[in-house]
């Protein structure tokens, strides 16, 4: 579910075909940088009304920012 | 009773380092300081001192108000990179322009002009007419000029307000959410034989995407704050103000916000951050612009290190 609406989301951002987003997708590769990721992760913390700190993590690509989502809103 | 702003200055020191020259630095690019910060060149000190820099832009402001040293009867600076813990900047200020006020620095880092003006407030408060308000940084003395995460954010910079008794401060939010793991300055530790701590590299160390996240809120919830407390709405106020820390905090906040991005006032593209002389800089500039006129509401909002954010609602 989270995969999804995070794929959802950078589809609708940078206008492409979700389903071309995997779990293995790097922002590089999509062109979105560091700050991008953040604007994601607020949107992703209005949606699920949570804060979702990313603290010291490194996160390079689709499948980290989902997993930290989902460990944070479990 | 609170004040009114009655006049602004600036100064920034003559040196002008490019994106270019930088990235023969450390490894960056126009282009990526361009995107991710939104700064073309900043100033940088070659033999000034944050208390020069407070010094000159306390002179543009004291003759932008039409203002003798003399009328002024309290100068409070705010700085994280003054030369000297003492004597403070306010008091080297004060020497230069041969007064006898009364004259103290106070630190709340990035945020500290709206603490500036909050204090200032209450001394109005106590009787006082005329304070000087100074914020005056060199940040390229507090950068790792190794660290190409950092130093290609900051610049150095002054920015002074003359308030004078009146009414226009019309509410004011502070919020301090006290940590380092976001934000933090460290200096230097001294030689002490007794002290067992670890020494730390005495340079500026922020985690870019939480201080983003940080930022963005702090405008959005803060601005929120101020018409509530007002009941102004946004349409009301003609333009906000915000810490100029990366344009990248400033679009989303206004994207957030939904604000058009061009009721943010930025200048952050010819003086990268500036830490606490960024909002008296950028309202230097916007006077001088013609962009503000008597009556206007504008948002102060600031937010950085401690971390502290703060913001205010004035009436020009």
């Amino acid at each position: 579910m989270v995969f999804e609406k995070v794929s959802q989301m950078i589809a609708e951002r940078i206008d492409m075909d979700a389903a071309e987003i995997t779990m293995e997708t790097q922002f590089d590769d999509l062109g979105l940088d560091s700050l991008d990721v953040m604007e994601l992760l607020m949107q992703m913390e209005d949606e699920f009304g949570q804060e979702i700190s990313i603290g010291e993590r490194k996160i390079t690509d689709i499948g980290g920012l989902v997993a930290l989502i989902e460990e944070t809103i479990q | 009773m609170s004040f009114k702003i009655k006049g602004v200055g600036m100064y920034v020191p003559q040196r002008i380092v490019t994106n270019d020259e930088l990235s023969t630095y450390v490894e960056t690019s126009d282009e990526w300081i361009r995107q991710r910060v939104g700064v073309q060149e900043r100033r940088v000190c070659t033999d000034e001192t944050a208390a020069d820099l407070g010094y000159k832009a306390a002179l543009e402001a004291l003759k932008n108000a039409n203002c003798k040293a003399s009328d002024i009867d309290l100068i409070i600076a705010a700085t994280v990179s003054g030369e000297d813990v003492s004597p403070s900047i306010s008091c080297t200020v004060q020497n230069r322009l041969g007064v006898s006020c009364m004259a103290f620095d106070i630190n709340a880092a990035c945020s500290a002009f709206i603490f500036l003006l909050e204090t200032a407030a209450g001394f109005m408060g106590r009787g006082f007419q005329r304070i000087l308000v100074i914020g005056a940084e060199r940040m390229s003395r507090l950068v790792d000029w190794t660290d190409r995460s950092t130093c290609v954010i900051f610049g150095d910079g002054a920015g002074a307000a003359v308030l004078e008794r009146g009414d226009n401060y019309l509410a004011s939010t502070f919020t301090v959410k006290g940590g380092s793991d976001v934000i933090e300055i460290g200096t230097f530790r001294g030689n002490s034989p007794f002290f067992r701590r670890e020494t730390v590299t005495p340079y500026i160390h922020m985690n870019g995407q939480e201080t983003f996240k940080y930022a963005v809120n702090a405008i959005c919830a803060d601005t929120k704050t101020l018409l509530e407390k007002t009941g102004k709405t946004i349409e009301d106020i003609a333009y906000i103000v915000p810490h100029q820390a990366n344009s990248r905090i400033i679009d989303f906040a206004a994207q957030r916000l939904k604000v058009s991005p061009e009721r943010f006032f930025q200048n952050i593209g010819h003086y990268g951050n500036t830490s606490s002389a960024s909002i008296p800089m950028a309202l230097t500039e916007m006077n001088e612009a013609g962009l503000i006129k008597p009556g206007d509401l504008l948002i102060l909002s600031a937010f950085g290190g401690g971390l502290a954010n703060a913001a205010c609602l004035i009436k020009w």
